[in-house]
């Protein structure tokens, strides 16, 4: 086997016998990196200096008999993570040349683990986006069809890891953009429980929404990275404190005897459903019910409002939040502006790109006098709804069962110019970020033209644990993460 | 028109932001078209529903109140795009 092609686990087993060195893994990455990068365009930083001393760390520490399941493991990290030392954008030339004086809370943990940083990954700016066009700094294809897009907004990681320039990544999800870009790029993509995962050091957007989750080649490999990520942050205050149990051993808690898995009744109406998608997931459900699980039809009666409620309170707290953008702490600043004012706003209108502007003036409009009971106010009660549909749901089954994206990777430029159809394909990844359930993606499929399918599995607040249960049966039991692109 | 030109560059001005004619005419139109869907919301009966701002209820998160470690100043400062003597530096504002 290549090595580029090694997941954390069996990297791990080799670089315990001592068969390779966390510098020759590392190598090997950044060599192909720079041969392949140029078709695929994930990153935006390769950070060979720094990988190569941290690898040189982890080398020695294996020396000493130091070893953890990511010691010298090369991982990419999207490019809205603080990394301290290694300049991070968020894709926006706003922030193109920020250099972060500390490390997020999740970066820290990583290095503590050994693990080795190869680069940052591109995004749609500030993660606002569903296909990586909206990016301020470039544009990234999907690897398995280079006309394509691979997803948004952790498409950079998503392609990182489809197309082996990583071991395994880290992505962000507001309202999806872990699980779609996973979906498009046939990869294992987790968005864990709001408050599992510190979100200090993440650079916000919509701050109740926003979760960092691991993207990985295969459901092993995502909850050794959830054990190493999860856990109480002082922090962040919203980081959860509860016990954070050893997933791996999860993956091992039996077959799907006695699970239930509920399908949505409302999900087969959605508009736009592409009947690739429709038959592969419902083959993945047909596969579970095998596998022991039990399935019954659970009901999510407002799904019609989620697309509504997301896009008032996502940009809502964009507004409030991208207003720290003022050219005085950090970032790019029009310094040819001798009024404090027009120094605002000249430098913020140069900054932000469109997609930014769209989301910021309609969380304004919305969060503005007159407007705020109408827009936000609504918005923010029918999230109570929405939520109490999936209480009700997941009373009467562990995890549901859904597509991820209503289509395949579309093609580049599809949709750049009809911003409301590019939010209506976000239509079942983001209840689980207003409900603040965990949700994964796993491969479960091609369509006719070769593209890759993800299935969703949503549950329970704190139970990832099901999910990554159900995900690892599954797997087991298929071979689609065992595909690659072809990108020779 | 949900939202007119005027309220585009009214809302633009809240959010510090510059707008030129074909910016604010391309803007009205998709926010208009957005909002209108997110009218769809009206149809719901949210009589006595509480709104929810976080999924996840916590309240407080409170600490010891002592000094801990902090963000060395010169390190604060080092991404300022104008400072001087320890200090942000904006334009003149009185």
């Amino acid at each position: 086997m290549k090595l580029h092609e090694l997941t954390i686990q069996k990297a791990h087993t080799l670089l315990k016998q001592k068969e390779i060195s966390s510098q020759e893994l590392t190598r090997v990455l950044l060599d192909r990196i720079h041969a392949t990068d140029e078709k695929v365009g994930a990153y935006i930083t390769a950070a060979d200096e720094m990988a190569m001393e941290q690898a040189g760390l982890a080398d020695q520490a294996i020396s000493e008999g130091n070893i953890s399941p990511l010691t010298g493991i090369p991982l990419a990290i999207k490019d809205l993570m603080c990394t301290k030392g290694l300049r991070t954008t968020c894709a926006s030339k706003i922030l193109e040349n920020f250099v972060p004086p500390y490390d997020a809370t999740v970066v820290r943990k990583l290095k503590k683990a050994g693990a080795v940083i190869v680069g940052k990954t591109n995004m749609d700016e500030f993660a606002m986006g569903s296909s990586n066009e909206h990016s301020g700094i470039k544009l990234t294809r999907n690897p398995w069809d280079l006309t394509r897009i691979p997803g948004g907004s952790s498409g950079g990681s998503a392609a990182a890891v489809a197309a082996d320039m990583c071991i395994a990544a880290l992505g962000s999800d507001t309202g999806g953009s872990v699980r779609q870009p996973a979906s498009h790029c046939g990869i294992v993509g987790m968005k864990p429980t709001y408050g599992r995962v510190s979100r200090f050091g993440l650079v916000a957007f919509a701050s109740s929404l926003d979760q960092i989750g691991p993207m990985t080649k295969d459901v092993t490999d995502c909850a050794i990275l959830m054990n190493v990520i999860s856990g109480y942050d002082p922090g962040d205050s919203t980081s959860v404190p509860e016990d954070v149990p050893d997933y791996t051993t999860a993956l091992k808690n039996g077959g799907l005897n006695g699970v239930t898995v509920g399908i949505p009744k409302e999900y087969s109406e959605v508009e736009g459903l592409d009947p690739d998608v429709a038959a592969t997931v419902e083959n993945a459900v047909r596969k579970i019910e095998d596998l022991g699980a039990e399935c019954v039809e659970v009901s999510l009666p407002n799904t019609k409002y989620v697309v509504a409620v997301y896009y008032v309170i996502a940009p809502s707290e964009a507004s409030s939040n991208l207003a720290r953008y003022d050219g005085v702490k950090y970032g790019l600043r029009d310094k040819d502006k001798a009024d404090l004012m027009e120094m605002y706003r000249s430098t913020r209108s140069g900054g932000f790109g469109s997609e930014v502007k769209r989301r910021i003036i309609i969380g304004t409009y919305c969060l503005s006098a007159g407007y705020y009971d109408a827009y936000y106010g609504k918005a923010s009660q029918v999230r109570t709804l929405i939520m109490e549909d999936f209480k009700k749901a997941t009373d009467r089954c562990d995890a549901i069962l859904s597509p991820v994206a209503p289509t395949p990777a579309f093609p580049v430029g599809e949709n750049t110019d009809d911003p409301l159809t590019m939010y209506l394909s976000d239509i079942f990844t983001l209840s689980a970020n207003l409900a603040g359930i965990p949700g994964i993606s796993v491969p479960c499929g091609f369509s006719a033209d070769g593209l890759p399918i993800g299935l969703q599995i949503m549950g329970k607040h704190f139970n990832e644990e099901m999910l990554l249960r159900i995900a690892y049966n599954f797997e087991q039991a298929t071979d689609f993460h065992k595909k690659k692109p072809d990108l020779s | 028109m949900k939202i007119t030109k005027d309220e585009v560059i009214h809302v633009a001005h809240l959010s510090r932001l510059d707008m030129d004619e074909e910016s604010i005419d391309k803007f009205a139109g998709q926010i208009g078209t957005i909002l209108e869907y997110v009218d769809t919301l009206k149809q719901v009966d949210t009589e006595g529903v509480t709104p929810t701002s976080h999924a996840i209820s916590l309240t407080n998160a409170f600490r010891e109140d002592v000094e801990k470690e902090h963000l060395d100043r010169d390190l604060s400062l080092a991404n300022a795009p104008e400072k001087e003597e320890g200090n942000f530096v904006v334009p003149k504002v009185i």
